[in-house]
């Protein structure tokens, strides 16, 4: 839906570990939500609404506010793993909108890394009416995108050596990122020649795994000009459900078909009116997907399109994931849809690094998708533009 | 490579699709379609997902498909194909492919049904080559 001018975003806050052995889960989400007050010059009693998702431990909202002394009167825990943070800004928006609170607060935390969790797809819940038939096979997240990336090459003629320039892009970005956990610059062939974890993809065509997490703090228009920061307007949303469809699977494109037309449309712009792109990079094979889904490039051609650096920013014409994304960065607790708006926020506000800063940011996208690219997922779209 | 048979986990089946499980340990594969507006669904549910009629019943599938996508995961010296299969009569499974070289393999081959037991005894359908 179009929220042009309904609110904005003013505290954006991403937490600097990658391995939290002594931070519990509870104080990550803590430690970024003073994070992202202390950016936008509130404090907590400021906060009349609170938006996370399962990465929350506890019964969600209901846990963390009582955690961290909150007093609100509006809660949304719309779990739909790692796009969720994405929907939350969208929700918080409309919850502001409506008049149901005057300045929202969105967190994220995780400490998989610390707890050597393993990934897992889906938990063994009993009652979930997929688990039978998807359990005994052994889908874990890399298989699942890897058959994706599969079927993409099998119709689109793409291939592992354009996949990899997704990591290359990344990989230079990362390098001016001090906090990234692979700052070195790699090569498609550095790419090409790491292990191969899921045929096609390889470990370097895979997310790294780390702690932290991230917070946002959406605002109303009179707040937000009230303030000392950049504006960052939410302009437009949309969010998006797809899955096997009762057999009839079509891993070609995903629910980022139906989410990014519907945001596009709300806002009256086109891709090509977005100066900055953060896809959410579980995989390399996800950002392809994305890039085609929202339009950057038609179907079919994303391999093309992301070849010889066109992702890079300063040099493609495409600039993705400037903090190095999920491939180079971090991920913290297996979501990458947090961090995907806290580096669009910055594009906008022109504090991205130096060297990686787009110039003239006016408008960025950020999308995500959450769940199983192969099976059930949600893709949220949030297009910002900086006032 | 040197690799192991991979365990099958137990399917965690629950009461309204026994009877998928129960022809699976008798080597047949099952599908369900609906009674109403005739399109067969997988995984099988009691409520149609393309018109929500509660009336579906149980298919015979002729154990034929078509690879549709696949993926052999490497883990130390296990390896294993998860794939999906087109089956014959029209739904796309999630299965293993088994008995084969991963090599071998490509999107579009002809493939049919062959039973592995799970952990618990329990017979999962998985697919191999068609001679």
């Amino acid at each position: 839906m179009s929220l042009d001018g309904k609110a904005y975003i003013v505290g954006a806050y991403e937490h600097p570990t990658r391995k939290a052995d002594d931070l519990t889960v509870a104080r990550l989400h803590a430690d970024v939500a003073k994070g992202a007050l202390e950016d936008a010059g509130l404090t907590k009693d400021d906060i009349d609404g609170y938006f996370c998702a399962g990465d929350a431990p506890g019964l969600g909202a209901t846990s963390m506010v009582e955690y961290m002394g909150l007093k609100v009167r509006h809660v949304d825990s719309t779990e739909c793993g790692g796009s969720a943070p994405i929907l939350h800004v969208a929700h918080a928006a409309e919850a502001i909108a409506a008049g149901r609170c005057n300045i929202a607060l969105v967190t994220l935390a995780g400490r998989p890394r610390a707890a050597g969790a393993i990934l897992r797809l889906q938990p063994p819940n009993p009652d979930a009416p997929d688990v039978a038939f998807e359990g005994p096979f052994g889908p874990t997240t890399q298989n699942m995108y890897a058959m994706v990336a599969r079927r993409h090459m099998h119709e689109f003629g793409t291939t592992s050596e354009q996949l990899a320039w997704i990591k290359v892009a990344a990989s230079h970005h990362a390098q001016h990122n001090p906090h990234a956990m692979l700052p070195k610059v790699v090569t498609v062939e550095e790419v090409l020649s790491s292990p191969m974890v899921a045929d096609p993809l390889h470990r370097l065509d895979c997310c790294v795994m780390s702690d932290g997490g991230g917070a946002l703090i959406v605002a109303r228009p009179e707040i937000a000009r009230s303030l000392k920061r950049p504006l960052v307007k939410v302009r437009a949303a949309a969010e998006a459900q797809k899955d096997s469809r009762g057999g009839r699977v079509d891993l070609t494109y995903s629910a980022a078909a139906f989410s990014g037309p519907e945001a596009f449309a709300a806002a009256g712009l086109t891709p090509a009116d977005i100066k900055y792109a953060s896809l959410y990079d579980s995989f390399t094979i996800t950002v392809l997907m994305q890039l085609e889904d929202l339009g950057f490039c038609r179907k079919g051609e994303g391999g093309r399109f992301v070849a010889d650096g066109n992702l890079i920013s300063g040099v493609g014409r495409m600039p993705f994931n400037t903090d190095g994304g999920g491939l180079c960065n971090n991920h913290p607790a297996n979501r990458g849809g947090m961090t995907k708006v806290i580096e669009a926020v910055r594009q906008l506000r022109g504090e991205a690094h130096p060297a990686v800063q787009v110039a003239n940011c006016d408008i960025a996208l950020a999308n995500g998708i959450g769940g199983s690219l192969a099976s059930r997922h949600t893709a949220g779209t949030l297009i910002l533009e900086r006032e | 490579m040197t690799t192991v048979e991979r365990k099958i986990p137990a399917p965690l089946t629950l009461p309204d699709t026994q009877p998928y499980w129960d022809a699976a340990n008798e080597g047949r594969l099952m599908i369900k379609r609906c009674d109403d507006c005739g399109e067969p669904h997988h995984y099988p549910r009691d409520v149609c997902p393309f018109c929500m009629s509660t009336r579906t019943s149980w298919l015979a599938c002729s154990g034929k498909g078509t690879v549709y996508s696949y993926s052999t995961m490497r883990r130390g010296d296990l390896a294993y194909t998860l794939a999906y299969v087109t089956l014959e009569e029209g739904p796309t499974m999630m299965t293993n492919l088994v008995d084969c070289d991963p090599a071998s393999l490509g999107v579009g081959q002809a493939v049919r049904a062959v039973f592995k037991p799970a952990e618990n005894g329990q017979a999962v359908p998985m697919f191999t080559p068609a001679q």
